[in-house]
């Protein structure tokens, strides 16, 4: 996406004013940070997609229905809801996929962190490029742990699921908040608002991108990376 | 002009919503104490049917119920939906494990739009609610019932009661929606300790209605709200059918302006369909006596699958599974494998534990019934009445309905095994298991190993027990949930993980054991003079034979 590098800003940079943040910190084993981090994601954005929008004529809209399922963790006693979507899903396992390998990677020490940001496009006149202004960014700060024995994995499949259990809470109590949310837009806005690229949900317009930090606790590494999931279509 | 005060279509629709809302919530708790997995479809285009945009399915008898609790009112203030949800064990006890609880309260909001903000905020809250339902200790207990204790859902109306619950529970906020109103709230409060209760803190509790496996029920007597099991079995279709949501005859048609939001449409239609009965398919499995029983009993399922309303059923993903088995209209036979929809009877005596104790209540409560179809079960049962709103409850109506209670019937273990289930305390399996079993814990306290060993023997019984019983050590470790890979336990009765548990401890191989070993060689050892003198006088022959192999 050619907007990617110019609309946004650097990466990593302070989000704009009016912009919520949270961020949510967990230790997990290496096995358990997709588990973890999908469970993360699709909690957020199961609270952050509705069914697809049908306009009609004088401006009014109706709304499909989102389905949802349940989804058992392998390495962690944690179950969550998701939202029934199976590009959604796709999409946000390739993302955590690649911030897995990289925190594998070299120069790390198992810290990293994921953030998923929901914004807005803002058309601009030409010569300017559209604008994306984030309202609402989710960051999850992992650091991956190396347990000695059979035994600490158990405890840390147990205690992680705990960990998680809060972390849904802790999501929950911000959705409950009600702030600020995008108003609803016309036909013509829709795409600045929701990602309507997927055929069954409608997510607002979101992207994931991921740090990895050495031992320094500083992001020097290069290995930075944004998806973009936004639709350029008219 | 004047005028703050909610119009009349807003205030009907407001109360629509909240009634609504309320049913979805009960749908939402209970069926995440099913003990399986959920799973709904997306769908891009509004069916019309689905109440705030979500997939959630509605059970019939859990509507059912939670209309009968709110008898035709909303939450307001000082009168609050409560969903109970308790556990009950195979002995009878039973401890309340959460409270929900959806609240109204004072603070209005007089500004907010009803049928567009209200509206989408149920939704989220909804959302809000699958997600939490996942994370209270309540969901992994729900997870593993059917073997030793089921999951009971209880509906009422007006003030909670949290004192069942015991001492420190936590409570969990699942969200609050703002109306022109009041306030709705919807919380959660759920019991920590859930180790060992002490005998002060125990009670007998009343009644329970309504059977989940015909195993586990009460002598019920009448109660203001009965409980309900949380994996019931939903009627046959040849009668025991709850009427649909009265309302899905309403449906829901939401249309939203993106103009000023005072343009907002909202249209309700009469749907022109019937909801059809729920439709058993052949995903349910006979509960085969047995070893096999008590594994069956916790997967076998009767598929709930509603027609779709006004979408073909091929769209239809998979429904909500509650645990089936039995058939309303086949009292002695359980339902089998739906190959030919066959109905395979079933011996009327469990091969485990002990004799059933036949129950019969006499005094039905107010309209709701259950059918109690049962193996051992001689009397006459019925199906479930048809009590719609309106016609329910004349004396003759009234059915009965038998309760069987038997003792013991999950449990596989030898009977002289000590286990903490089989010690007089309430809630036993919760104990804390360390510290009564460690003497019998041969991990812990190895048998005497005899003087002399066969080698063979040893790989054997890996406790190398000198021939003593050796079934029973190894049931300290019976797996409950083994689920060997690649092994589907939904089509045959015996499965992979049956078969391992039941030949895991094939007993000792006679001529391995030390004493007739002994016994053998001793016996070698005396005719060994008499062998060498045979073959000495055939000791020609012998280099007869020695000299053609060279």
């Amino acid at each position: 996406c050619p907007l990617s590098t110019r609309c946004c800003g650097p990466p990593g940079a302070t989000p704009a004013m009016n912009c919520r943040a949270e961020v949510l910190e967990v230790s997990v084993e290496a096995r358990q940070v997709e588990e973890a981090m999908l469970a993360v994601l699709h909690t957020v954005l199961l609270h952050r997609s509705t069914g697809k929008f049908h306009y009609k004529k004088e401006g009014t809209y109706s709304i499909g229905t989102v389905g949802t399922q349940d989804v058992d963790c392998d390495f962690i006693d944690f179950a969550y809801v998701r939202v029934s979507s199976e590009e959604l899903d796709r999409a946000l396992r390739k993302a955590v996929g690649e911030f897995k390998d990289a925190l594998r990677g070299s120069g790390s020490d198992g810290m990293g962190q994921i953030s998923l940001e929901f914004y807005q496009k803002k058309k601009s006149r030409w010569p300017f490029s559209d604008e994306c202004i984030p309202w609402e960014v989710w960051t999850i700060k992992v650091n991956v742990v190396n347990l000695a024995n059979e035994q600490e994995r158990q405890i840390c499949r147990e205690k992680v699921g705990e960990k998680l259990c809060e972390k849904i809470i802790n999501i929950v109590e911000v959705m409950n908040r009600h702030e600020y949310l995008p108003k609803m837009p016309t036909q013509s806005e829709v795409d600045n608002v929701f990602d309507t690229s997927l055929k069954d949900v409608q997510p607002y317009l979101y992207k994931i991108s991921y740090q990895i930090t050495d031992s320094l606790g500083t992001s020097v590494t290069t290995t930075m990376r944004r998806l973009i999931k936004d639709t350029l279509a008219l | 002009a004047m005028d703050t005060d909610l119009s009349s279509q807003d205030r009907k629709d407001l109360d629509k919503f909240i009634k609504f809302f309320a049913l979805k919530t009960v749908q939402v708790i209970v069926q995440a104490r099913l003990g399986e997995k959920i799973c709904t479809r997306s769908s891009s285009s509004p069916t019309g049917s689905d109440w705030f945009n979500l997939a959630i399915k509605d059970i019939p008898e859990v509507t059912h119920e939670a209309k009968k609790a709110l008898a035709g009112q909303l939450p307001a203030v000082g009168r609050s939906m409560c969903v109970e949800i308790s556990l009950k064990t195979s002995e009878g006890d039973s401890m309340e494990l959460e409270i929900w609880c959806l609240e109204m309260n004072e603070k209005c909001d007089k500004e907010i739009k009803v049928s567009y903000t209200v509206y989408n905020r149920l939704s989220l809250l909804l959302k809000s609610l699958l997600a939490i339902t996942r994370v209270t200790p309540a969901y992994r207990l729900s997870r593993k019932q059917g073997h030793e204790y089921v999951i009971l859902y209880r509906i009422y109306f007006g003030e909670v009661q949290l004192s069942g619950l015991g001492e420190g529970f936590q409570t969990v906020r699942v969200g609050t929606v703002g109306t022109p109103v009041g306030t709705i709230t919807l919380s959660c409060a759920y019991r920590i300790n859930l180790a060992f209760m002490s005998t002060r803190q125990f009670e007998r509790t009343p009644p329970i209605m309504g059977i989940i496996i015909d195993h586990f029920v009460d002598r019920p007597y009448p109660s203001s709200s009965p409980m309900h099991p949380c994996n019931y079995r939903a009627g046959e279709d040849n009668g025991a059918v709850y009427p649909s949501v009265e309302d899905s005859q309403e449906v829901c048609t939401t249309s939203f302006s993106t103009s000023p939001p005072s343009q907002c449409v909202f249209t309700v239609t009469k749907a022109h369909f019937q909801t059809p009965p729920p439709v058993v398919t052949d995903t349910l499995k006979v509960p085969v006596m047995g070893l096999a029983f008590s594994h069956q009993l916790s997967s076998s399922r009767l598929s709930y699958q509603p027609a779709a309303l006004g979408v073909g059923s091929a769209d239809m993903g998979y429904p909500v599974l509650f645990a089936g088995g039995l058939n309303a209209a086949h009292p002695h036979q359980l339902i089998g494998p739906g190959k030919e929809g066959g109905v395979p009877p079933v011996p009327s005596q469990p091969a485990h534990g002990t004799q059933a104790d036949q129950e019969r209540m006499c005094t039905p409560l107010d309209g709701v019934h259950y059918s109690a179809a049962t193996p051992s079960s001689s009397e006459d049962t019925e199906t479930v009445s048809n009590s719609s709103e309106g016609k329910c409850g004349s004396p003759h109506d009234l059915l009965e309905t038998i309760f069987v209670r038997k003792v013991g019937a999950f449990v596989n273990k030898p009977i002289n095994q000590v286990t903490m289930a089989n010690l007089d305390i309430p809630f036993a399996m919760f104990a804390p298991k360390n510290v009564e079993l460690e003497d019998n814990d041969p991990m812990v306290n190895p048998p005497d190993s005899p003087e002399t060993e066969s080698p063979l023997q040893g790989s054997l019984h890996s406790e190398g027990s000198s021939g003593s019983s050796t079934g029973n050590t190894h049931d300290d470790f019976v797996m409950i949930d083994f689920k060997p890979a690649f092994s589907k336990d939904d089509i045959l009765p015996m499965d992979l993980g049956t078969f391992y548990r039941e030949f895991q401890n094939p007993p000792q191989l006679s001529s391995l054991s030390i004493d007739i070993g002994a016994q053998s060689m001793a016996e070698d050892l005396d005719s060994l003079p008499e062998k060498l003198a045979v073959h000495e006088k055939n000791v020609k022959e012998f280099d007869a034979f020695v000299e053609t192999l060279q």
